[in-house]
């Protein structure tokens, strides 16, 4: 019989073992293509460290440089707020909390389910502001493909599947939460292909040009 | 001997894939922000010169060759290749459209050293046979005649006689056992001898052994700037061994960017091995002279004045404050532009650009941008430390007529010197 | 129970000679009305429908299942109107609760199938094996052969019980029997799916009634139960749903959260998917409900309820065992990354031993 709840068993069991697996294994193959490439050893006598500088560049590029943020605050801001907003909804919604324990083992406190909401609201919002700016400004334009659409695709649904869940929009609920789930998987099977890698290659990047420029006394 | 063909180019891309570029590519979300640092895209709007952008052919390769998913992509014929057609469509966004300034870098969100790959990508660009007639120009002079500008000993020999006459100083040449190997660039034996002036005057007073090498007097490296490893590893082992002969303790690299950047950081790992001396700018030996006392100056430069920060020594040198420290001795009123220090924008004329005539008029356009940082400042004077961003802002304010005068900071020291017998 | 008498003809007659007054009966049809979400004008239509209904109606098959649904439904030791009523209309054939047995039983339903032909009503519970025939049997006949056989002449099946209804218990993982519900095997016939592990008594009193008053069932879901009971999940109409909106909830039993009464989502609670009346209808006559005694609600009403990743886990949280997968996961992701950081490092370093020294005489394109 195949109803929406065995549409929901099946994205909650095989289909969330499936997404999984290929999440994890692609991450991690990603990184080690990565990393298992090296850096030559540099023989030139440094004026600096590379440790100190190079984990303060993993975090301080957090932060917008001035001037950049003056001539393009959109993307600044807009990056943000996404960012801050779907964190929120990730690990403050009690229900992915519940998802997160499971898994870590840890719990911390959530927040009301009126605020998540709100942030969702917020973040949907942003998140197709940022569509439009990236089909209507110059350079996002000229160096945006089908990969950038894609991946926007893929950040959008989850939290406009959440919020339709959370509101219980399309009936029966089994169904709409089987979609919001399969929205999760879509992203997570899509990660280790695309741009998304950034999540975890962002690190690496930053201490990478952190390391290299303190080595040459710079912080940057 | 080699020939210039596209795979010899695609091989030297290969070579060039390390941990670090892999993080970048892997990390770029195509924001564009980098853009916005960038000059070339700030005065032109063009968003191919969207600094991530330059660098499309060494991402193929690095994705299509260093990546399972790419290999897979490739092998279902979904990858486009790196061509010729690509490298030459490339060629005047890597070369005439970058200063290889690193400010992209300063400012990525995810960290990616823009910069720095493009000076990889380069090898792939000169192998193939793909850089500007201008930069192959220059390497082939630098190579053969022993200066990009085809400057020869005697050119600067003629010069050291002239300073002699004028100051009545005897000028070090070939002095084994000095402590010091000073090397000049070819823009300041030829455009700025007054460079060489302040050196002698400053080093007397300072009672500084030193010498010139007449096997090894040029800095500027022509290889680093048209991204040839083989050809700048060349041009550094001259001057080791002309340092080694000398059996000096230091090396000092003049006021030239793309030397300091080609002596003190590429040097050592282009050919292979570390060096029985050590290198300093000649600011900060100029600071360590300061802070030591020994550089004795007087009266202060009463004008308003800026300093413009060359990019291959300031951001990516890391001599960042002995040019305020010894600006803050003799100028009574000095003002930061901006954008300042390691964030100051480029002059438009480094990594090769200014040997480079079919970029002529794009930075000259691009210069707008280092015209409107001195807008702002409303100065009377203009500071800096590279003989190429000097030449290349006295065209630009020429451009834009504007009536700046520019003045390189050793020398302004040399002109508040207080001499022996005073 | 009460003895077949054959002189009572009558629902009505029944219920008055056991002693149920005019108006207690007349109380319980506006109860069923305003249940059903009727109108109070249908009041009168029921009260005369559920008169003169006449015996027998109904025929019951138990098979696999546990009693628990009739247990539910008929409450021997707190006789109410809803016994009574099955009381008269399921005299004839009822497994578990009737007297007779062996062939004598058999010939009875027989009977009543013939009698009745085109009339009668089947009523199931539990569900039917179809792996093997021999797992549940009655007088030698099979399950499936029985259902076949009695839902011929009826004139429409109810599965009471989730086992009757999806396969219920049986069904779960990993289904040794081969179970399966009434509507995978009856297609000709309609079937109301009255759900529930147990359902809830007033459910299928309200159905039976609705039936005998309109000859008729009332409106279904998708998956065949009765939308008035059937149509809103637990969770909008739980009264503990203000804690959840406001993220109060309780993690342990008899925590201080459990002892305030608040959401019971992250012990399990299954309400937001179950669709059922509990939370409006309550349990032994309106006493209380799973969720008000401080237990998650089990999704009972639901298809493979017991599959549905576990009592108490919360519904976020999937089935599989993830920290597990994700060691597999780690572990496999070593492997081939380090085959590929391995094929990058060769790869670079043949580059490497292929390199061609570029000179300044040959800088130039040659073809």
């Amino acid at each position: 019989m195949s109803s929406p709840i065995d549409f929901l068993l099946w994205v909650k069991g095989p289909a969330f073992d499936i997404a999984l697996a290929v999440f994890v294994i692609g991450v991690v193959v990603r990184l080690l293509e990565i990393v298992l490439l090296g850096r030559k050893q540099d023989l030139a006598e440094p004026k600096g460290g590379e440790f100190g500088p190079g984990l303060r560049t993993v975090m301080t590029r957090t932060l917008p440089e001035t001037g950049s943020f003056k001539r393009s605050p959109f993307t600044v801001i807009g990056g943000y707020i996404w960012h801050i907003g779907f964190l929120i909804c990730l690990l403050f919604f009690v229900p992915h909390i519940e998802l997160l324990h499971s898994v870590l083992g840890i719990k911390w406190p959530g927040l009301s389910n009126h605020i998540v909401d709100a942030v969702a609201v917020v973040t949907m919002v942003t998140l197709v502001a940022m569509l439009i700016d990236r089909i209507t400004h110059s350079v996002k334009r000229f160096l945006s493909g089908p990969e950038d659409y894609l991946v926007w695709l893929a950040a959008f649904l989850p939290i406009v599947t959440g919020y339709l869940a959370y509101h219980r929009v399309l009936a029966p609920y089994p169904l709409v939460l089987g979609i919001h789930i399969l929205s999760i998987e879509f992203l997570m099977v899509l990660f280790p292909f695309t741009k998304l890698m950034h999540t975890f290659t962002f690190p690496l990047a930053r201490w990478y040009n952190g390391a290299m420029a303190g080595r040459r006394g710079v912080q940057s | 001997m080699s020939k210039a063909t596209l795979e010899r180019g695609l091989n030297a891309l290969r070579e060039e894939i390390d941990a670090p570029v892999a993080a970048f590519f892997s990390s770029c979300v195509n924001c564009g922000l980098c853009a916005e640092a960038c000059l070339f895209y700030t005065e032109t709007g063009d968003p191919r010169y969207t600094p991530i952008n330059k660098l499309e052919p060494l991402r193929r390769i690095w994705e299509q060759e260093f990546t399972l998913w790419g290999r897979v992509k490739k092998a279902l014929g979904l990858a486009q290749p790196v061509t010729d057609e690509l490298l030459q469509e490339w060629e005047p966004l890597v070369y005439d459209a970058c200063s290889l300034c690193g400010r992209c870098s300063m400012v990525c969100p995810v960290g990616n050293d823009i910069a720095y790959m493009i000076r990889k990508e380069r090898e792939g660009f000169v192998a193939s046979g793909n850089a500007p007639e201008g930069m192959k120009g220059a390497s082939t002079r630098a190579i053969k005649i022993g200066s990009p500008m085809g400057v020869k000993f005697p050119a600067v020999q003629a010069q050291v006689r002239h300073i002699e006459a004028d100051t009545g100083l005897k000028i070090p040449v070939d002095v084994e056992g000095a402590d010091y190997l000073a090397l000049l660039s070819s823009m300041e034996i030829m455009n700025f001898p007054e460079y060489i002036e302040a050196l002698a005057r400053i080093f007397k007073q300072a009672g500084v052994s030193w010498t010139l090498c007449s096997e090894a007097f040029e800095a500027t490296n022509a290889g680093i700037q048209i991204g040839s490893s083989d050809i700048a590893a060349e041009l550094v082992e001259r001057v080791v061994k002309g340092a080694e002969k000398l059996k000096v303790k230091y090396v000092i690299s003049p006021e030239c960017g793309h030397a300091y950047t080609a002596i003190r950081w590429e040097g050592p790992n282009l050919i292979g091995r570390r060096y029985p001396f050590k290198v300093v700018h000649i600011l900060e030996l100029l600071d360590e002279l300061r802070a030591a006392g020994k550089l004795k100056t007087k009266g202060m430069e009463e004008a308003r004045l800026t300093f413009h920060d060359p990019c291959q020594i300031v951001r990516k040198g890391g001599v960042l404050e002995p040019p305020r420290n010894l600006l803050n001795q003799v100028a009574a009123n000095f003002v930061e532009m901006s954008d300042h220090r390691e964030m100051n924008w480029c002059c438009g004329g480094g990594g090769g650009v200014s040997a480079n005539e079919r970029a002529d008029e794009l930075r000259l356009k691009v210069f707008a941008r280092k015209k409107s940082q001195l807008d702002e400042l409303n100065v009377d004077k203009l500071v800096t430390a590279c003989a190429n961003c000097r030449l290349m802002l006295e065209d630009g304010l020429e451009e834009y007529r504007v009536e700046l005068p520019v003045v390189g900071l050793t020398e302004m020291l040399a002109e508040h010197l207080v001499e022996d017998n005073e | 129970m009460a003895d077949s008498n054959t002189e009572i003809k009558t629902l009505g007659e029944s219920l008055q000679q056991q002693g149920v007054s005019r108006r207690g009966f007349l109380k319980y049809c506006t109860a069923t009305a305003s249940m059903m979400a009727l109108p109070p004008a249908m009041v009168p239509a029921i009260a005369e429908a559920l008169e003169k209904a006449r015996r027998p109606s109904v025929i019951w098959l138990s098979f696999q299942e546990c009693t628990g649904c009739t247990e539910s439904l008929t409450r021997a030791h707190a006789p109410t109107i809803e016994n009574l009523i099955f009381n008269h209309i399921s005299l004839d054939y009822h497994h578990t609760l009737q007297a007779a047995a062996g062939e004598g039983a058999e010939a009875a339903r027989e009977a009543a199938m013939h009698e009745n032909f085109g009339k009668y009503l089947v009523v199931v519970d539990g569900s039917i094996p179809l792996k093997d025939p021999g797992f549940s049997t009655i007088a030698g006949i099979s399950n499936l052969d029985m259902l076949k056989e009695t839902v011929a002449g009826a004139a429409a099946v109810i599965a009471v019980g989730s086992c009757a209804a999806f396969g219920g218990l049986p069904h779960a993982n990993p289904n040794p029997t081969g179970a399966v519900s009434v509507s995978e095997i009856i297609k000709d016939k309609p079937v109301v799916n009255v759900s529930g592990c147990p359902p809830i008594p007033t459910v299928i009193s309200g159905v039976l009634a609705h039936f005998l008053t309109f000859g008729g069932l009332p409106e279904l879901d998708d998956l065949g139960r009765p939308k008035v009971f059937y149509g809103q999940s637990i969770h909008d109409r739980c009264y503990r749903r203000p804690f959840y909106d406001k993220g109060l909830f309780a993690e342990t039993f008899d925590d201080e959260g459990a002892r305030k009464g608040w959401c019971l989502y992250r012990m399990g609670c299954k309400g937001p998917m179950t669709y059922n009346a509990c939370a409006t209808t309550k349990w032994n006559q309106g006493t209380s409900w799973p969720v008000e005694s401080g237990h998650g609600c089990l999704g009972c009403s639901e298809p493979d309820f017991w599959d549905g990743g576990g009592f108490y886990n919360a519904i976020s949280i999937p089935d599989g065992d993830i920290a597990r997968n994700i060691g597999l996961g780690a572990v496999a992701g070593v492997a081939v990354g380090a085959a590929a950081g391995m094929l990058n490092r060769n790869a670079r370093a043949e580059a490497v031993s292929r390199h061609e020294t570029v000179t300044v005489d040959d800088l130039e394109k040659t073809s």
